[in-house]
């Protein structure tokens, strides 16, 4: 078999689909994380009620069976509204890792490969933004552009994109002086196909697996922000703005906070639980043996 | 070793200079300024002001004064709190937050550890999924939803603590508490995994065959090299912690340097803002060094260069 | 079961053993821990100018006249007695007490009066509530004038008020006077400095020095403690107004030693020693962001009547912290609560939860210098489509009460509802605008944007109001909060449609709501401007006699209903939770609790 058309590692790829399937957690995570997206996603269609149908006579009526979860100080009901809120946290934790994780790869296998002085200066200046406090910095984003919603996005992509990138490299470095790269340069390969069609795919493992668990860091970086009144602004709402407004009425209004904060932690304690799950499926040396 | 210190302590200027150009520029760049206010005085005397204060100079020139200044230590007058010098606020609200950091970060290590090790000695067991479950809870919930939480029960609930302030010893359990068990929970994950990756090794086997007992395995050869991955977190635990004690902070009205940052931001007040940026980053990079230092310690194969 | 039985007495024994609360100290301490909302930005009263740093300045400085705690008329402060006032009424004479001291021992002086309106009405200083000190004779001319050799320049955007040279000035006709009046007035950023015609000199901003030359009406005689003030027009109100902390004394040689004349930015304020203040506290220490104690002045001349041992005030600015720790026996009392938490207080906390009136109003500005809100039928659409009661049953939750006119009803002026909810009208004057503007107007209707500052408070009344705005009018309005800081700068520069604001009353009277909207006054921030307003205002003004007055405040608020710059929501209440063993402390329309009369004792 020539180099050209054997993908490497595709036996990889079915042994840790097989591990991958024996994990009961990360399976039945990987199922709660599909049903949820898909409340999220069909759920509003079904409802009757709209996210943003204010009825003031109905504010604060705890769940019912007009309203499953109960509404809100402006009588919105909170089942449509968790709902879409949810797709809003999810398009954010997922556009914003996929922001991060362009970034990330480019950065870091673009260091890792060419090596030597671009890659001093790329690490180095990774590891200098390291040194941020970032939190702080994307609030001052926030601050300056003055909530884009757009920018959200880009915002806390920019926040996550440097350990990618330093995984990324670290992958690179290693798999750079391996046999079957030397044997794509002595066939005279292009560096850059070498890149995407050798280096790339074996990357993809760690990339995969830091990239799942990015996104609820993300989301619970929105809920950050929205606490500071600088996530998505109303009337949209997000779980991260849900849990805001519910966090302080625990003792009065609580299922303002209960319903909101369940779908917030299932998502995230999902999407852990994939990303360890991965990790293991993908990782000969497996810590579950 | 003092050696390597020193170096990167050097190395760590260059660092600090180009961050205090970055949130500069991007401080400045944002709209509004922190004199809107005084927009009802009239024209020469907000030009006053902003004279008194270097505003009215080109923004490079702005930039020059304020490296300059900062170089020899002064830091600038807050511009939102009339006659208080960023530094005077800076060095009474750090202690505060550091304090509350510290705090975080032993209960953090306190419960994540050994809660980590036990899971790691009884893998697979219902004490296993227990402590992992727990962590998995610290994780997805928030702090601003664990303050409160915390706060319902134990202090309007049981009445033990206040439920704000950092007056006395007791007022500081309920912050670091919240801020500490999301931590713990990353700590008790990653000692687990790290334990667990280790024990695999080969050399255990071999304590093991030797007839070391199983808690001898752990501590005297497992320990070590299974605290790694922790010891690389605590860096950016730390970095965390004190970025986002904010949080905390306006939860439990701490008067630490968090609160301060996020009033500052919002008002404009450029100085405090930098000011607080750049002790955030110093602070980052001396605790990277130490954290290198303990990595050095205990995996004797990292050299430092 | 043996150790279940000792961790229980254990946990007991703590529960009792826990220290006890500030509220129950206070009953041995007499300390009160007052909740006092944000940080103020500074607590000079020069300087200062929210409700926080009112506080605090009210604790730590007295002025001429005082307020009874129940009724808040005014009574001698550090005036020994209610002062002469002239048959025109427009001198006063006030004695100072003998035992008028500051906290380190000086003597109280008329000259510290005249030092500190000096200071106030500095232009250099740029104090912002200097116009509240304009009912003094010449003191608008110290502080917006312009000098030159030849005197003091004073004008507004029409007209030369007062010149210098006078004797040259008088000798000009009208033409002559208006071309004048256009050189020395050169638009904003033309660049050019003005100059005297007559003199030839750059029109300067008057110095510290150049008081006498104004002559505002302020005489000091110490030697006989006397303080004679002439005012510009007799003001039945100007008793009243002397309790507002612009008027409080500072102390000068406190002043001289920190060169803090012009400066707002000095440490004078910040340390127990330096602020010397003549008030029934002072200051013991203040760390920033944390805590502001004050104790007993030993020097106050009513000290014998102080009951309280100290004041803690505490910048606690978000209203939940604030609230739970009120109810913990944290605070005596906060500063206001949370929304959502009225309808819990109100059935669980009752002898805690205060719901008082307020003086002030809730309202929207329209920017009337851009379409669509330059049209005074957008801007009644917009305002009588929105269910003021519905949003302050509903959203508000608090007993408000919906505000039809901007001034609230106080004394015996009574706040007439000039307009009703209307959704049918609403809309047929929207058709009727969309009629006549065509596919431009209905595309202008489409862009509007409500901007306000950012709380949670705010922002529920925003949505509500944008539902009903959709619901009433087909109208899809944006909402945008910002900062404090860039909001202030955004509304200031009118860079808005709608905006949000809240004005408190200074005073008890009318005028203080009424006098915003003068054309190019510092608050007017609408564009909106009327000739006729203008004059009915400054005819108020001169209005010695309170029923003519009110007529003249009708009148205004005529106006303001048929042209509607602002959208007024609702008229505010004060909601805050008391700890009953705070005795002393009425409620007052105005929030004040002068806390020299305030005090700590059991209930039974």
């Amino acid at each position: 078999m020539t180099a050209a058309d054997q993908t490497p590692g595709a036996s990889l790829w079915r042994d840790a689909w097989r591990r991958l399937s024996r994990n009961r957690l990360a399976v039945a995570s990987g199922v709660a994380f599909i049903l949820v997206t898909l409340l999220c996603v069909v759920g509003p269609f079904v409802t009757s009620y709209t996210a943003n149908h204010a009825d003031l006579k109905s504010s604060y009526q705890p769940p019912s069976t007009n309203h499953w979860f109960g509404t809100d100080h402006l009588g919105r009901d909170l089942f449509v509204r968790t709902l879409s809120g949810g797709r809003i946290s999810l398009a954010v934790g997922i556009l914003a890792t996929a922001v991060s994780l362009v970034i990330g790869v480019a950065w870091g296998s673009i260091a890792g490969y060419f090596g030597g002085r671009l890659d001093s200066v790329m690490m180095r200046f990774v590891d200098i933004l390291y040194s941020l406090p970032f939190v702080i910095m994307v609030i001052l984003l926030m601050v300056w552009f003055e909530r884009n919603f757009l920018l959200l996005f880009a915002a806390i992509g920019l926040v996550e994109w440097l350990t990618m990138a330093r995984i990324v490299r670290g992958q690179v470095v290693s798999l750079k002086n391996t046999e079957f790269v030397e044997a794509a340069r002595a066939l005279g390969y292009s560096r850059l196909r070498i890149i995407f069609r050798h280096l790339l795919p074996n990357v993809i493992g760690p990339v995969i697996i830091y990239a799942t668990l990015t996104v609820p860091a993300v989301m619970l970086l929105e809920a950050v922000l929205s606490f500071l009144g600088l996530g998505v602004q109303a009337p949209m709402s997000s779980w991260g703005l849900l849990i805001n407004e519910g966090a302080e009425k625990i003792d009065v209004y609580p299922w303002l906070l209960a319903f909101p904060a369940v779908f917030f932690s299932l998502t995230l304690f999902s999407l852990n639980f994939i990303g360890d799950g991965l990790r293991d499926a993908l990782d000969p040396k497996s810590s579950k043996d | 070793m003092g050696r390597y210190v020193v170096k990167r302590l050097l190395q760590a200027i260059p660092v600090l200079l180009v961050i205090a150009t970055l949130t500069f520029f991007m401080v400045r760049l944002a709209p509004g300024g922190p004199f809107d206010e005084e927009k009802k005085v009239p024209k020469e005397i907000k030009e006053r002001i902003e004279k008194h204060y270097g505003l009215d100079q080109p923004l490079w020139k702005q930039y020059l004064s304020y490296m300059g200044n900062l170089v020899q230590g002064d830091l600038g007058p807050s511009f939102k709190y009339a006659g208080w010098t960023v530094a005077e606020l800076i060095g009474s609200s750090a202690p505060v937050s550091l304090m509350l950091g510290l705090l975080a970060m032993l209960i953090a290590l306190s419960i994540g550890l050994p809660a980590g090790l036990i899971a790691a000695l009884y893998k697979n067991s219902p004490v296993d999924y227990f402590a992992m479950s727990g962590a998995m809870i610290g994780i997805c919930l928030p702090t601003f939803v664990m303050g409160p939480l915390l706060i319902l029960g134990f202090s309007s609930g049981m009445g033990w603590f206040a439920p704000l302030g950092w007056y006395t010893w007791s007022d500081m359990v309920l912050p670091s508490l919240t801020l500490g068990l999301y931590y713990a929970a990353y700590v008790a994950r990653l000692t687990r995994g790290g334990m667990l990756e280790v024990l695999s090794q080969d050399f255990i086997r071999t304590a093991r065959a030797k007839g070391a007992s199983e808690r001898r395995v752990m501590l005297k050869h497992a320990l070590k090299g299974g605290l790694l991955p922790v010891v690389a977190f605590i860096g950016p635990a730390f970095a965390g912690i004190i970025s986002g004690s904010f949080i905390i902070e306006t939860i439990f009205f701490i008067p630490g340097l968090g609160r301060f940052f996020v009033t500052s931001a919002l008002n404009r007040d450029y100085t405090m803002v930098l000011g607080t940026v750049l002790f955030y980053a110093l602070l980052i990079i001396v605790m990277n060094i130490i954290v290198d230092l303990v990595q050095a310690w205990l995996n004797p194969r990292t050299r430092l260069e | 079961m043996k150790p279940l039985c000792c961790t229980l007495s254990l946990l007991f024994l703590a529960a009792c053993s826990r220290p006890p609360t500030n509220v129950e100290a206070g009953l041995e301490t007499q300390v009160l821990h007052f909740g006092n909302g944000a940080e103020p930005k500074s607590i000079d009263p020069h300087v200062g100018t929210s409700v926080g740093a009112n506080n605090i300045i009210s604790a730590l400085l007295e002025g001429l006249m005082a307020e009874d705690p129940r009724t808040l008329d005014p009574v001698p402060g550090v005036a020994e007695r209610m002062p002469e006032v002239s048959t025109d009424g427009r001198v006063y004479t006030f004695t100072i007490r003998k035992s008028a001291k500051w906290s380190n021992g000086d003597p109280v002086k008329p000259s510290d009066f005249e030092f500190s309106w000096h200071r106030m009405l500095n232009p250099e200083l740029g104090a912002r509530y200097a116009e509240f000190l304009y009912d003094i004779k010449n003191a608008r001319r110290y502080n917006l004038g312009r000098k030159c050799d030849g005197g003091l320049w004073l004008f507004n955007t029409r007209k030369v008020q007062t010149a210098a040279h006078a004797a040259e000035w008088a000798k000009l006709s009208e033409p002559e006077r208006n071309a004048t009046f256009a050189s020395l007035k050169p638009p904003e950023d033309s660049g050019a400095k003005p100059t005297c015609p007559f003199c030839k000199k750059n029109l300067e901003v008057p110095a510290w020095d150049d008081w006498k030359l104004a002559d505002v009406g302020v005489r000091a005689h110490d030697a006989n403690r006397t303080l004679v003030v002439t005012l510009e027009n007799p003001n039945p109100l100007f008793l009243e107004k002397l309790n507002h902390y612009s008027y409080f004394p500072v102390h000068p040689p406190t002043i001289d030693r920190f060169n803090a004349h012009i400066r707002k930015d000095t440490k004078w304020t910040h340390n127990a020693g330096d602020y010397v203040g003549n008030g029934p506290f002072m200051l013991r220490n203040w760390a920033i962001n944390a805590r502001l104690e004050t104790e007993r002045n030993p020097h106050y001349w009513d000290r014998a009547n102080v009951k309280l041992n100290g004041v803690y005030f505490y910048p606690i600015d978000k209203k939940d912290t604030e609230e739970r720790a009120a109810r913990a026996g944290f605070l005596h009392s906060t500063q206001s609560l949370p929304a959502h938490r009225l309808d819990f207080l109100t059935r669980k906390w009752p002898t805690h939860y205060k719901a008082e009136p307020y003086l002030g109003v809730y309202f929207y500005r329209f920017n009337v210098t851009e379409p669509p809100m330059d049209d005074a039928r957008v801007r009644r659409a917009f305002s009588i489509s929105v269910d003021r009661e519905q949003l302050v049953k509903y959203v508000l939750r608090g007993g408000q009460e919906p505000a039809y006119g901007l001034s609230p009803g106080m004394g015996k002026f009574e706040a007439k509802a000039r307009y009703k909810f209307d959704p049918a009208e609403a809309k047929r004057l929207l058709e009727e605008y969309i009629a006549e503007k065509g596919d431009a107007g209905r595309k202008l209707l489409e862009n509007v944007e409500l901007k306000y500052n950012t709380s949670e408070d705010h922002l529920k009344i925003a949505e509500a109001i944008q539902s009903m705005w959709k619901e009433n009018l087909g109208v899809e309005v944006a909402l945008l909060n910002e900062e404090w800081k860039v909001f202030m700068s955004t509304v200031e520069e009118l860079d808005y449609q709608i905006s949000r604001m809240g004005w408190i009353g200074d005073f008890r009277d009318p005028i203080t709501f009424l006098d915003l909207w003068v054309t190019g006054g510092g608050n007017n921030n609408t564009g909106w401007s009327s000739a006729k307003y203008d004059d009915l205002i400054a005819r108020a003004r001169r209005e010695p006699d309170l029923a003519k007055r009110f007529t003249i405040y009708n009148q205004c608020e005529d106006i303001l209903a048929a042209e509607m710059p602002v959208l007024t929501i609702y008229f505010y209440r004060k909601h805050y939770l008391l700890h009953p063993t705070v005795k002393g402390w009425h409620p007052t329309v105005l929030d004040h609790h002068p806390l020299k009369h305030v005090y700590l004792k059991a209930t039974d």
